[in-house]
């Protein structure tokens, strides 16, 4: 029987591998022009034996493409009672979010799953089956919303769809076969985890989980491609012409910027909603096991929110520079045009995830009986997040009558306007994240008394640590920020990063031998935690939602009145940029669907485990 | 099933917030509409005029205000006339121009031929301009739009224009017949186009810097607001001052979009 098992496993495997190292023959590796020539040769050939002259004539079958179409509003088809850029900014969004959620869910179960190898804590084990078993329906939900976006872009935009497709006909190709891998691995790693368990087999296991991990990456990649292709295209003259090949068009300017940036905000995103999943669990338990196993998970999951919360303004920031450095006339519309507003709005979504994310840590203290000696402190952290919040949040130009901007002598306050301007800002998140390290640090220590002899010291140093590099964060931002030009204004904000990380790195390796071997206060006790703290837990989830839809529509909508930027122009009645108000309108009501189908997919999960016996129902078998 | 209204309730609050703090918590500015091709009648154009369209497609169409401004984001335009001479013998410059008015079409259509120091793009050491094509791409001015910008620059630096007024259409031709742009159908329309809200507060906009003109049907006639788009500065209303308000409405309004605005705003009580 295990014999048999290990060869079903086995063979998945390899048809997996197979099915991946299958891909790059979807993709053309020469040169289009080349591939054309190369094509147009061997059509020749058996031409130029028929006809010695016709050698001399041009090459006939070379592949020409045709330039970007120009449309007018009679080329989109229209459904009377349908908004068709609503309802496919809808079905992409929402698309979006499971999608999110279900290439975050397998990276982080795979880590807790390590885990609980390594440390043969079967928690671990048990709560990375859980997160994966919450991700099935959402991978279904995925689908299906993919399907209609799909469907919507054919019936509303078939041109757009069809210059699309005329350049990723091969990346859409790989990417439905690669559908196939995903789903044949998911449900592997989901049903087989309790048979692939121990020894050899749970090394089988992982792998598939890692296999999972690369087929779910590959996916997001490829839809990744085909996005930033509209935004910074390439392999296409000024003419919308397609001379290059797919990988070029693929590995266009803004591809990795936005890779990167997607797979932390997803991990952070997924952390979220596991989170809201483990409260909404936490407030329904009726046993008190039932609460400290649901605080416990949603401890855990808060943990990984944060930790991918904290790189998380740095990739934007990465990808806004690379923005910057496609198109400076995209970065300014983005940042200093009509959507520089939206980041005021970012900064209340934003402050709230972190006020939210510190709320719950610092709720999460009640669980130690040694909490005491970092609480009183906690107030001061509170202070600064709420200081450097209210920074991020000020607006460089103020909105005001005629006789308040007379009062004022113009549309800056003299003294808040120095906080409008990104220097003021970066300090302000620099701030924001290294407090939130330093809440995490209390909420590590609060349970724990360090034995190693040179404690006093390693504390010393960890204070020192993050004296000196505050203050250099505040000169930074103070002396490159107002008292030089443009150029080191935003340069500066490069060390600022790397003197929060450097505190965050250093401080953690300090703390990891400070506090081997410490001594516990006393057994933490799971679920002594008050129901309002696993609100924070919800405000983290559908603040991160919101904010999600929002940036999709600042992503989508510096695109201005273009479907891919400068190449093919947008001529459809709804070319025009909608409204800030218009789009909280619209990310409000994907929301709302959102959190409502989650909370079915949570719902599902629940039931999926009870079992009615319905007595009398069934006849009796002899 | 508490449990699952309280929380349902509470992201319903969440969300709530967050769409009331993004509609009336901010300013909601409407983003202009997609730009249109514009028939111009060149042959019919003064030098002033043609200079005029010049300005024009240099703060609009043209978005080169969104770097080359107070910020410091590219080289300010100012003396771009008296620089040009300095930078042609430059050893540093690659381009092939001769004279003020070649250098200047040659720093839009090759923007990287000269560039400023400190303003090439990051890790080109100065030889790269972040500064597109401007007849290509999301911009495309045409040549006849690039000759206005041209006399622009060189009279707003001080120098000579030296530029001729093209005999053509400043439309792209492509073969096709120019087609004259329809009048607009809606007062709103009619505001974002012609950047009302800018300076006032009407329709969804939001400008503070000229009346408030939310309640202005109440207390004045048609007759004057007519007067006040076609000649702004016949009567300059009390608490502001002069010289803010385009006065090339006049040219530039249909007369059925003027009307429609007049009337819209009449209404405005």
């Amino acid at each position: 029987m295990l014999t048999r098992n290990m060869k079903i496993t086995f063979g998945a495997l390899m048809l997996v591998i197979l099915a991946m190292f299958m891909l790059p023959d979807f993709m053309p590796a020469v040169h289009a022009s080349e591939a054309a020539a190369a094509e147009a040769t061997s059509a020749a050939a058996p031409a130029s034996a028929a006809a010695s002259d016709a050698a001399a004539e041009p090459v006939a079958n070379a592949i020409t493409f045709p330039p970007a179409p120009k449309l007018t509003e009679a080329d989109y088809p229209t459904i009377p009672g349908v908004n068709a850029r609503v309802m496919v900014w809808l079905v992409a969004q929402l698309h979006l979010w499971f999608g999110a959620f279900v290439v975050a869910v397998p990276m982080f179960v795979f880590i807790i799953e390590v885990i609980g190898m390594v440390t043969r804590d079967e928690r671990y084990d048990n709560m990375a089956y859980e997160f994966i078993k919450v991700s099935i329906t959402a991978y279904s939900l995925t689908a299906i919303l993919g399907g209609l976006l799909s469907f919507g872009l054919i019936l509303f935009y078939p041109d757009l769809f069809k210059y699309l497709a005329m350049i990723f006909k091969e990346s859409m190709f790989a990417y439905a076969l690669l559908f196939f891998a995903e789903s044949a691995v998911l449900y592997i790693y989901y049903y087989g985890w309790h048979w692939l368990q121990g020894g050899n087999k749970k090394w089988i296991h992982l792998t598939f989980g890692l296999l999972l991990n690369a087929v779910g990456l590959q996916l997001m990649f490829l839809a990744n491609a085909w996005t930033t292709f509209m935004m910074s295209p390439a392999a296409v003259d000024a003419a919308g012409v397609f001379n290059g090949n797919t990988w070029e068009a693929i590995h266009n300017f803004l591809w990795n910027p936005i890779n990167i940036h997607r797979v932390v905000a997803n991990v952070a995103y997924g952390g979220s909603v596991v989170g809201a999943y483990a409260a909404f669990k936490f407030l329904s338990a009726q046993k008190k096991e039932e609460r400290a196993h649901y605080d416990w998970v949603g401890y855990n999951a808060n943990f990984i929110a944060i930790s991918a919360l904290l790189p998380l303004p740095f990739a934007g920031y990465y990808l806004t520079a690379e923005m910057y450095a496609y198109s400076q006339q995209m970065g300014i519309t983005l940042m200093g045009g009509v959507f520089a507003w939206i980041f005021i709005i970012q900064a209340v979504l934003i402050g709230a995830l972190f006020l939210s994310a510190n709320y719950y840590l610092w709720c999460g203290m009640g669980r130690s009986d040694g909490a005491y000696r970092y609480n009183p402190r906690i107030k001061y952290i509170a202070a600064v997040l709420v200081l450097a919040f209210l920074v991020w949040f000020t607006p460089h130009t103020l909105v005001l009558t005629n006789s308040e901007l007379k009062d004022l002598g113009g549309p800056y306050h003299q003294i808040l306007g120095v906080f409008g301007i990104m220097p003021a800002k970066n300090t302000a998140v620099n701030f924001l994240l290294t407090f939130t390290f330093l809440s995490f640090v209390f909420y590590r220590r609060a349970n724990k008394v360090a034995t190693v002899s040179w404690a006093a010291a390693g504390n010393a140093a960890q204070i020192a640590l993050f004296t000196v590099g505050l203050i250099n964060i505040v000169i930074l931002g103070v002396y490159y920020g107002y008292f030089t030009n443009t150029v080191y204004k935003v340069a500066a904000s490069i060390p600022q990063v790397l003197t929060t990380l450097t505190i965050i790195i250093t401080s953690l390796v300090i703390d990891a031998f400070m506090y081997k071997g410490a001594k516990d206060v006393a057994p933490l006790h799971w679920g002594r935690m008050p129901a309002r703290s696993q609100y924070a837990l919800f405000l983290l989830a559908v603040s991160f939602t919101w904010l999600m839809g929002l940036m999709g529509y600042v992503r989508s909508g510096i695109r201005q009145h273009w479907h891919v930027s400068n190449i093919f122009r947008d001529g459809s009645p709804d070319a025009f940029t909608p409204g800030l108000g218009y789009a909280a309108s619209v990310v409000s009501v994907g929301t709302i669907i959102f959190m409502a189908m989650v909370i079915f997919v949570f719902w599902l999960s629940t039931i999926s485990g009870k079992h009615v016996v319905a007595k009398g129902y069934w006849k009796e078998q002899a | 099933m508490k449990n699952f209204f309280k929380t349902a309730f509470f992201s319903l609050l969440v969300i709530s917030g967050f769409w009331g703090f993004s509609n009336f918590g901010i300013p909601q500015i409407k983003p202009a509409p997609p730009p249109v091709e514009e028939k111009l009648d060149l042959g019919a154009m003064t030098m002033d005029q043609f200079i005029a369209l010049g300005g024009k497609i240099f703060n609009g169409k043209g978005t080169c205000t969104l770097c080359h401004n107070a910020m410091g984001r590219a080289p300010m335009l100012d003396k771009v006339g008296a620089n040009a001479e300095e930078r042609m013998k430059d050893a540093r410059y690659k381009g092939e121009a001769k004279t003020v008015q070649e250098y200047i079409h040659e720093s839009l259509v090759k923007p990287s031929a000269y560039v400023v120091a400190g303003f090439g793009k990051s890790g080109s050491n100065d030889t790269e301009s972040p500064m597109p094509d401007v007849s290509g791409g999301g911009i495309g001015l045409n040549e006849a739009e690039l000759a206005a910008v041209i006399a622009y620059l060189q009279d707003s630096s001080g120098s000579e224009v030296t530029v001729e007024i093209p005999q053509m259409d400043a439309a792209p031709a492509e073969g096709a017949a120019p087609v004259e742009e329809a009048a607009l159908k809606t007062p709103e329309e009619v505001i974002v186009k012609y950047g009302c809200g800018m300076c006032h507060k009407v329709a969804d906009q939001v400008g503070a810097l000229g009346p408030d003109l939310t309640k202005v049907g109440k207390s004045k006639s048609k007759d004057y607001l007519r007067q006040a788009i076609l000649d702004p500065e016949a009567v300059i209303a009390q608490g502001f001052t002069g010289g803010m308000m385009p006065p090339t409405f006049g040219e530039q309004m249909k007369a059925k979009e003027l009307e429609m605005l007049v009337n819209y705003m009449a209404g405005l009580k």
